[in-house]
């Protein structure tokens, strides 16, 4: 039997996934050739999507960018039971080598099965995690992913296990567990990835978390760009929950949870974690004071994990093989793998799931191949819309996020966007100013009216208009937004902005620029003293 | 009857069937913008009533967010991503020849009513950038000649 796996990922089909997919199936047919096909997630190889896999036996080998072209004589050569020949025959997809040089842990099952199939889930090693926290008392399962140096993947990077153990500790009648799916972040899709190749691994991760701290409701709080995800999400839930994997008594373990996949509307500013829960309990997504602490007033005032999808999911491998495997990848205090994402001006975007260490330029140039345009790479944003900037004397830094902090910048959720030569640095950094001003949840000042601000002297110095002192207010502005501002949105909106103008002076205008500068160093100095 | 007033007995019936779960308002909007298209100022008093909260509450809840419009949009959305990864792959350039291949701004409608155009802050495709929605459909790589491309074929499935 000959089964034929072409992607239902979101990328694969903005790239002609479901029009190959009824081609293949009918012409097919028309040759009378017997297959079986599968729509299953992405393996991370974007830019080869449409990727299509075929196995023959124990034998599974890969086509990229297949299209409608290809069609005929991929029916043919299945026919024929030999894909060598292929113009677009790339061999065992795992034996790839951007696949080769990843660690995945995280992303092991990504693309390998139908995605709510939950025998297949089970067959390639899932609910091993659930299955041995079930046997283990609450404190166990939170001293393990403390033990496992896990930490927060959606850009924080706060330890997870510690906490879980607030939650655990502190006293509540309900108790909530909530994904932060709201993924916002440009040059981010690992979270939309693993939920459309494998939905039960956060599933089963949120399970977990559950049974840890004692909470029987968990929320998926999904952004509504993420329409597909959302459809998947659902029929797993319904699934796992008639096989007794979520419910009352979870495979009569006597622990109930019950999950259930709420949208997102259209505003960035959600997956802050205070805001989420703001909506989450169907208000306006204003960012909360802290203290208190979420684990402890959260969702409803009651106490509440809020974890991003990757560390949810990660979950389920540290308890699956052990804190102690989970802890021998990674370098430092940043421990395990980081799913890092690379996109924009790349020739071979995707999906890279690493062991943390890896500098950017190996990550950049041998992996991603450089620029997708084929001029030079000249700045790399990490982190998303609040990471900095990077210019080429930073890219030996080492991925984690110790090593990233120390030069004013930050690994976020894992997203590399790399610009060519042809970048305008100014409008790079008015762009962030501009963001920040139309996704502010408008509640503190220096975000709501600093931003708008932001925008209006950048345009100054783009125009040339007293650039020295414009740029002197420009560091003045965001040293306000940096220190004054409630939650990361104004708080970070400075680093894009502080990189660009630091490492890029050039595209800020070149007369002036020295007594700019001077300018700039003396107020940051002003800061530290 | 009417047909607003037929609408507004859908969101009456929204309201009765979801006002229970924690957390109600944004379920309810959205089963309200997917059964007619926006949240219609009608609708503010209906939900308010329902879930116990005052009209000016409802109202602060569709005004926050992008997703909840109060007048039915265009008969086709077209939403460009405008974010770094789509900037990095010319999505700047490609905006220009949107808007002037369509002939209205970002955020505008054309005056037969058959596309709006929205910004969209990353779509998520962003290794196979830039990007471009219709009608919630994600088209990769697009670029002017692709673009025209899928607003040509739009006119013919409406035609």
């Amino acid at each position: 039997m000959t089964k034929v796996f072409i992607p239902q990922d979101m990328v694969a089909v903005a790239c002609g996934a479901d029009e190959l997919a009824a081609q293949v199936q009918q012409q097919a047919n028309e040759s009378g050739v017997e297959i079986t096909l599968v729509r299953n997630g992405s393996r991370g190889l974007l830019w080869l999507e449409p990727l299509v896999e075929v196995e023959q036996g124990d034998q599974r080998v890969s086509l990229g960018q297949v299209d409608a072209d290809d069609v005929s004589s991929l029916i043919r050569a299945i026919a024929d039971g030999d894909l060598s020949q292929h113009p677009k025959f790339l061999g065992d997809i795992e034996q790839h080598d951007y696949f080769k040089c990843q660690q995945r842990l995280t992303f092991k099952r990504a693309g390998l099965a139908d995605p709510v199939c939950l025998e297949s889930y089970r067959a390639n090693g899932g609910y091993a995690g659930l299955t041995r926290a079930l046997a283990m008392s609450p404190q166990e399962i939170v001293d393990e992913v403390k033990e496992s140096g896990l930490r927060g993947r959606g850009g924080a990077a706060f330890p997870t296990g510690i906490k879980w153990q607030t939650v655990l500790d502190t006293a509540g009648e309900q108790k909530y567990i909530t994904c932060n799916a709201d993924e916002g972040d440009s040059g981010t899709f690992a979270d939309r990835l693993l939920m459309e190749a494998d939905p039960y691994q956060l599933i089963e991760g949120m399970t977990i978390a559950g049974v840890a701290v004692g909470a029987t409701e968990g929320f998926i709080y999904l952004r509504s760009e993420y329409p597909l995800a959302h459809r998947l999400l659902d029929i797993a839930i319904e699934r796992a929950q008639n096989q007794g994997w979520l419910g009352k008594d979870i495979q009569g373990s006597g622990h109930d949870f019950q999950l259930e996949v709420r949208l997102g509307a259209g505003a960035y500013i959600c997956g802050e974690e205070t805001s989420m829960l703001e909506s989450l309990e169907g208000k306006r997504g204003m960012v909360r004071s802290k203290p208190p602490l979420p684990a402890i007033e959260g969702f409803l005032a009651s106490p509440t994990v809020v974890n991003n999808v990757l560390t949810l999911a990660a979950v389920t491998t540290v308890l699956a093989e052990g804190a102690e495997h989970y802890q021998n990848f990674g370098m430092g205090r940043s421990r395990g793998t980081m799913p890092m994402q690379l996109a924009g001006n790349i020739k071979h975007g995707g999906l890279v799931e690493l062991a943390f260490g890896m500098s950017l330029r190996e990550l950049v140039d041998n992996i991603g191949g450089g620029t997708a345009s084929g001029r030079p790479v000249r700045a790399i944003q990490v982190g998303g819309p609040l990471g900095a900037y990077l210019p080429e004397s930073q890219w030996d830094t080492p991925l984690d996020y110790e090593s990233f902090a120390a030069i004013q910048a930050m690994l976020g959720h894992g997203g590399v966007v790399v610009f060519d030569d042809s970048v305008d640095m100014s409008l790079q950094a008015r762009f962030a100013m501009e963001f920040c001003a139309e996704e502010s949840c408008g509640k503190c000042t220096p975000c709501r009216i600093g931003s708008v601000r932001g925008v209006e002297v950048i345009d100054r110095i783009r125009s040339g208009t007293e650039r020295a002192n414009n740029l002197s207010l420009l560091h003045d502005l965001c040293d306000t937004m940096e220190y004054g501002s409630l939650c990361a949105m104004g708080g970070m909106t400075p680093f894009p902005v502080r990189s660009a103008v630091s490492h890029f002076p050039e595209d800020f205008g070149a007369e002036n620029l020295a007594a700019g500068e001077q300018q700039v160093k003396s107020s940051a100095e002003e800061v530290t003293h | 009857m009417s047909e607003d007033t037929k609408q507004l007995q859908q969101v009456e019936a929204i309201v009765q069937q979801m006002h229970g779960r924690k957390g109600a308002l944004l379920p309810i909007l959205h089963a309200i913008k997917d059964a007619l298209g926006c949240v219609p100022p009608a609708a503010v008093p209906i939900i308010a009533k329902g879930l116990n909260l005052s009209r000016a509450e409802v109202h602060g809840v569709i005004s926050f967010y992008h997703d909840f419009k109060t007048e039915p949009g265009g008969e086709n959305l077209v939403q460009l991503c405008r974010a770094e990864a789509c900037q990095a792959m010319g999505a700047r350039e490609l905006e220009t020849h949107v808007e002037s291949s369509l002939g209205i701004g970002i955020g505008e409608t054309t005056a037969d009513g058959k596309i709006s155009l929205e910004p969209v802050y990353c779509l998520g495709n962003c290794a196979c950038s830039p990007s471009v929605a219709i009608n919630q459909k994600v088209y990769a790589r697009v670029d002017a000649a692709r673009f025209d491309e899928l607003i040509a074929e739009l006119g013919r499935a409406a035609s």
